[in-house]
């Protein structure tokens, strides 16, 4: 009797077994298609790009000549348009997440914003692209600057950063909220000397990750207006005389990474796809370095937080 | 049911319970009538099975209520010497926090330092001076027995201390905003013997300096660190009395059965 029942035991974990290793293989087959596509992906960038990639590449301005082109004005317009899109995205974003996480009557009202901001991350690029042509090309007659550009891929991310902060907002246990109020501490006390603080990591892992999408953008920036050929460089932030800091630089016209590649895969030169490989190359470098810095960024904050 | 405790000698009241009601979310009747008194730097425990409404009543003595929406009272606690309805609609929450303050069930040190856990109410009520600080965050680091522990290691994280420690943590800075009452919400159900024995050791030290209120599950624990009980049954106060009397000749059948085990 016991010696049957203890057979039966082990078929049924054979059995079980035998669907568990299945899936494995299944799970495992699913992962390398995703990062067989990546690396190939990848590799194959930096096999046609690398060659090109040289310290004249990354000065130089573009030119109908593919040896004599670069990417000067196309990364400083990256660079330029991203500060814009941090410095609109990261404080509306945090202070709205903040204001409906911590602050909103919990109510239809607020289960309706909740949907909207959520649906508002899918909302396809371009369509971002055509409100900000309305609004900060021609409504705020920012022209096609670098402005109008930042702050459409700004609306682009905000909802990510919303969603991102509201979630870690969230995940600060209510025993360190009740904590501080305990203490005599105001919401407003309790969200800035506690919540925000242990919030942080989570909030710049989530803000580095939407600057990375915002980065690699390129419809939005076709509607804007993005400039194909740029032969200059924005005016200095910082200049010789009073007051040393201009932002002229913010109405400047404006090209980026993508943008450059977009027009060299155009051409019908082999020559000009190897520039855009090479500048693929670039972008995914900037794309990488934000990640890690989020990564290195969440290491160290979260370092001394644990409840 | 205060008379037979009017002849005391030295004993003032410090809040005193008056028909209290509490409605969780507006609907569910929480806490049904309570009238008690608190004493002047007493120890009054609440005991009762889960679910009697031991900490809903702690919690309504700083306003942690008013976190969560719906929840309502009636009735009033009269904290004296003023006399101020603690519950009162135009009595500001988080006054009634800076008189009145609490140590929770698990340990809630914020991951910050040592020093800055205890500091933290005092930076709350605006005090900047260094000198102060050191002085109150010292005392109350003594206050809660944790001093010779930590003095060599103020700025590590609070958060690294062992459990019974950093509810020791938690108590100081519950003291170092010397507040009128402190509340204690089943400080020790969350540590092992050891660390429960040192909590209990200090709240024993405590008495008679400062006015504790202090919900527990452990009827020894009530016997043991308490000078006045209230015994607590589906949301009322069955009965309340000094703790001997409570554990060795109560006047409700209720009570003796809850003391003698055979129910809760």
């Amino acid at each position: 009797m016991v010696g049957s029942n203890i057979s039966n035991i082990r078929n049924i974990i054979t059995r079980n077994k035998r669907s568990e290793y299945i899936f494995g293989i299944v799970g495992l087959l699913a992962m390398l298609v995703g990062i067989i596509t990546l690396f190939a992906l990848i590799g194959d960038l930096i096999g046609d790009g690398l060659a090109r990639l040289n310290w004249q590449f990354i000065i130089s301005f573009p030119s109908s000549e593919p040896e004599e082109a670069g990417i000067f004005a196309a990364w400083v317009g990256t660079v330029s348009v991203m500060i814009v899109t941090a410095f609109a995205a990261i404080p509306l974003g945090i202070a709205a997440a903040i204001y409906l996480e911590e602050y909103a009557q919990k109510g239809w009202l607020s289960d309706l914003i909740e949907i909207n901001v959520t649906n508002l991350a899918g909302v396809p690029s371009i369509i971002y692209g055509l409100l900000g042509l309305g609004i900060f090309v021609y409504g705020l007659k920012l022209d096609r600057s670098i402005a109008s550009a930042g702050l459409t891929l700004a609306l682009l991310i905000l909802p990510v950063v919303i969603v991102a902060t509201r979630e870690a907002l969230r995940a600060i246990p209510s025993n360190i909220r009740e904590a501080a109020y305990a203490c005599g501490a105001s919401k407003w006390q309790m969200i800035w000397d506690h919540v925000l603080p242990y919030a942080t990591g989570t909030i710049l892992t989530g803000i580095i990750v939407a600057l990375a999408r915002a980065i690699g953008e390129t419809a939005p920036l076709i509607v804007v207006g993005a400039v194909t050929f740029i032969a200059s460089l924005p005016p200095s932030p910082i200049t010789g005389e009073f007051p040393f800091i201009s932002f002229q630089w913010l109405l400047d016209t404006f090209t980026v990474l993508p943008i450059q590649m977009f027009n060299w895969v155009d051409r019908p030169q082999e020559a000009f796809q190897v520039n855009a490989a090479a500048a693929g190359v670039v972008l995914i470098a900037m794309t990488l370095a934000m990640n890690a810095v989020a990564i290195y960024l969440r290491y160290r904050l979260r370092k001394n937080i644990k409840w | 049911m205060v008379s037979i405790l009017d002849n005391q000698p030295n004993l003032n009241i410090k809040a005193s319970v008056n028909y209290l009601n509490f409605y969780y979310g507006g609907k569910v009747h929480a806490l049904k009538d309570i009238s008690m008194p608190v004493y002047d730097k007493k120890v009054t425990a609440l005991i009762g099975p889960s679910g009697c409404g031991k900490t809903t009543l702690l919690r309504c003595f700083n306003r942690m209520h008013d976190l969560y929406p719906g929840n309502k009272y009636r009735g009033e606690i009269a904290l004296e010497p003023d006399g101020i309805n603690l519950l009162g609609k135009q009595v500001d929450p988080i006054e009634v926090r800076m008189r009145v303050s609490m140590v929770f069930q698990r340990p809630n040190p914020f991951p910050k330092s040592i020093y800055e856990n205890v500091a933290y109410g005092l930076r709350v009520r605006g005090e900047t001076r260094k000198r102060v600080i050191d002085e109150k965050v010292e005392k109350a680091l003594v206050g809660a027995a944790l001093w010779e522990e930590v003095e060599d290691r103020l700025h590590d994280l609070g958060s690294n201390l062992s459990g019974g420690q950093q509810q020791r943590l938690c108590i100081a800075r519950a003291l170092a905003t010397e507040p009128e009452i402190v509340l204690f919400d089943e400080p020790t159900s969350a540590l092992d013997p050891i660390a429960t024995a040192s909590i209990e050791d200090l709240i024993n030290e405590l008495k008679g300096r400062v006015t504790i209120l202090i919900v527990t599950h452990s009827m020894q624990q009530a016997a043991r660190v308490s000078d006045y009980t209230a015994f607590m049954y589906l949301g009322e106060v069955i009965e309340f009395d000094r703790t001997e009397i409570i554990f060795n000749n109560p006047a409700k059948q209720q009570t003796s059965d809850y003391i003698a085990g055979r129910f809760g």
